[in-house]
């Protein structure tokens, strides 16, 4: 079966994955291989090394995921994160400090602090990755809801053809605590970066044709990393890493909107 | 860049619903903005209010999305004919190439701020009829929106603070050039909430009168709602009159959460970059709607960019006088304000602005001026660092 007569081809420069039970590319590939027994389990964040010391004391959760999935992806590309138009896609951004913002406002007080006010936009991610990174060139934040995924990777894609240059995509989502936890149960927190180039290069280590289809979306055999990629809307991407991490070309369907989703056909 | 026509476009602010409405304050520099005690904040805050959207029914089968943002977004859609202009376009093109980008920087939050208000108070939980992902959560109002239309494309929302729905325009060109749909309903909804007034008063971001742009004494801004939307396709077959995005330029400040560079340099690589996608030089752009919070550092910052860009002969205004900051629908407001000025040749005067800054001498408007208009740019800069200038022209003129 063909993917939608209008593809658009990509070309994979840089990868990372952080997400449960997943520290690094290389282990949650073997993980997603079934060459290593997956464990899920919270992820453990460091402080971004690279941002200010004024900065750094203000980020929670979100912004050293997103930073941390950002470098390491840019790194595998051997790219400059200056250079790359950036793309964060996120279903909720930063959730802790949302909850946080709300409970002040629920209470009598209503004093809010201003450092959460201004990382509560959506781009704060973006923000820090600027500030961190030196990189003025565009950058956009989304949110498509289960759909986030792939809205940001089909954002990146034509990103960076407009631009004929490379782009970084950072697909990142945490999870609220009670009680918003409750009607988006997000059970982990899971990062993803890629570096997407128009053309092929050196660094290319997979070209990908995408394409809007209707099939139904690819889903992963083991029982643990189907819940993730049902429950995390940034883990909509694993049946593509999956493929990527067996090195084997090949085609899969990424979970996107009704009625719309992403067909991807893998090739060295 | 390829051009892309808008073949329909509507907006909706504190100065009224649809286009007439906007027109007329345009002309007679009207603004929206009052003075009240807005739900149950505990001061009087200078806001630009949208009337009757307490009062919008959302269709039954879309209640689930019932909110402040989603009302603000319907009142929007039944203006100016435009629901029909998209329904003719999902009949000549499908309803799966028909895409969805929109702008919003708090979307349905206030729902949530209500809910967190009626926690049960032995477990914490929200009310359980709590809509969170029709309501509050980040896509709200795009999901909406393509639910309204049955239509099965590409959707997203842009949340990039106060650039969000200009960065909309630049999405739905780049898929449209991708081929990856034809038509595209593009702009953006934000409404009043506490989140946004509560948080930009912890800045001492809010004037406590209602807002001067690019005045020696402004003080703050006024924060506004607003529902803004166009409807995008190619522009290869535009007739004389149309109006065409001809250029989209973003960049990133690199410098500070809340504040802007101060030269503007973020804004100026923006302003830059839409001149040459659109393949034009400053000197052809006849009028600039500036960003023009009217917060100290902001003005000043770009004014600084449009100067050194410009100079100082371009003629030039901000609409956050005539509407408040509308915030992530400000882009989308302001563009296609940029397009009624095109289409009507109308520079709008500058409201609530008595005497200029001395230490910014733009060619700012105080008073409306009107003669024909070839191209236009439109400046929208957000938290973040976040930047982006579009730039509109009329064909044949």
């Amino acid at each position: 079966m063909m993917a939608s007569a209008n593809a658009v081809t990509i070309y994979l420069d840089g990868l990372s994955l952080l997400g449960p039970g997943m520290h690094d590319w290389a282990s949650a590939a073997a993980c997603l291989l079934g060459q290593a027994p997956y464990q899920p389990a919270p992820v453990t964040l460091a402080a971004p090394a690279i941002l200010p010391a004024t900065e750094r004391r203000r980020v929670g959760a979100a912004v050293k995921l997103s930073m941390a999935v950002g470098l390491a992806a840019v790194e595998a590309a051997g790219s400059h994160a200056a250079n790359l138009p950036n793309v964060f896609s996120s279903t909720g951004g930063d959730c802790d400090n949302c909850h946080n913002l709300l409970e002040v406002l629920a209470s009598g007080e209503r004093l809010i602090s201003p450092t959460r006010f201004h990382n509560s936009v959506h781009n704060a991610p973006a923000g820090y990755w600027g500030i961190a990174t030196g990189c003025t060139e565009a950058s956009t934040s989304l949110a498509a809801y289960d759909a986030t995924f792939a809205a940001g990777l089909l954002e990146t894609v034509t990103q960076a053809h407009s631009a004929g240059k490379s782009c970084l995509l950072v697909a990142f989502d945490t999870a609220y605590p009670e009680p918003l936890f409750s009607f988006r149960p997000i059970p982990y927190s899971m990062g993803v970066g890629m570096v997407l180039s128009p053309q092929r290069s050196a660094a290319s280590v997979a070209e990908l044709r995408i394409g809007i289809s209707q099939e139904p979306a690819t889903v992963m055999a083991d029982a643990q990393l189907e819940e993730l990629r049902q429950r995390i809307p940034c883990a909509r991407s694993l049946p593509l890493l999956q493929r990527l991490a067996g090195g084997q070309p090949g085609r899969v369907v990424l979970d996107y909107l009704d009625g719309c989703r992403l067909a991807i056909e893998v090739a060295a | 860049m390829q051009a892309l026509r808008l073949s329909a476009y509507t907006l909706t602010s504190a100065v009224g619903a649809g286009l007439a409405s906007h027109l007329d304050a345009m002309r007679r520099q009207r603004g929206g903005i009052v003075r009240k005690r807005w739900e149950t904040v505990d001061f009087d805050v200078c806001v630009g209010e949208v009337d009757g959207v307490d009062d919008v029914a959302l269709p039954p089968e879309l209640a689930a999305y019932d909110c402040r943002n989603n009302r603000l977004a319907q009142l929007g859609l039944a203006q100016d004919g435009f629901i029909a202009s998209v329904q003719q376009a999902v009949a000549r093109y499908g309803a799966g190439r028909v895409g969805v980008f929109l702008g919003s920087s708090t979307s349905g939050i206030l729902s949530s701020e209500v809910a967190y208000r009626q926690r049960d108070p032995a477990t914490g939980a929200l009310p359980a009829d709590h809509h969170y992902r029709e309501t509050h959560n980040a896509y709200s109002v795009a999901d909406f929106v393509r639910h309204f239309f049955a239509l099965s494309g590409p959707a997203v929302v842009v949340s990039t603070a106060c650039s969000s729905s200009a960065k909309v325009f630049g999405s739905a060109q780049r898929m449209i050039a991708a081929d990856l749909i034809d038509a595209a309903i593009v702009g953006g909804v934000d409404t009043l909430c506490l989140t946004t007034i509560y948080g930009f008063s912890s800045l001492q971001l809010v004037s406590s009168n209602p807002c001067r742009p690019f005045d020696g004494e402004r003080d703050g801004i006024s924060v506004g709602e607003g529902a803004a939307f166009a409807l995008l396709e190619r522009g290869d077959e535009a007739q004389d009159g149309d109006i065409l995005l001809t250029g989209v330029g973003e960049s990133s400040d690199a410098y500070h959460m809340s504040s802007p560079h101060p030269e503007g340099l973020g804004a100026r690589a923006a302003m830059q970059q839409a001149l040459q996608q659109a393949g034009l030089a400053a000197a052809d752009i006849d009028y600039i709607n500036l960003h023009g919070t009217a917060t100290p550092s902001n003005d000043a910052a770009e004014g600084a960019a449009v100067l050194a860009l410009f100079g100082d002969a371009t003629p030039c205004s901000s609409t956050k006088g005539h509407t408040g900051h509308t915030l992530g629908a400000a882009g989308g407001i302001e563009a296609l304000i940029c397009a009624l000025a095109l289409q009507h040749g109308v520079m709008p005067g500058g409201v609530g602005t008595q005497t200029l800054d001395a230490r910014l001498p733009c060619n700012y408007l105080l008073q409306t001026a009107e003669r024909p208009l070839r191209h236009v740019l439109s400046n929208s800069f957000g938290f973040g660092g976040s930047n982006c200038s579009l730039v509109f022209s009329r064909v044949g003129a």
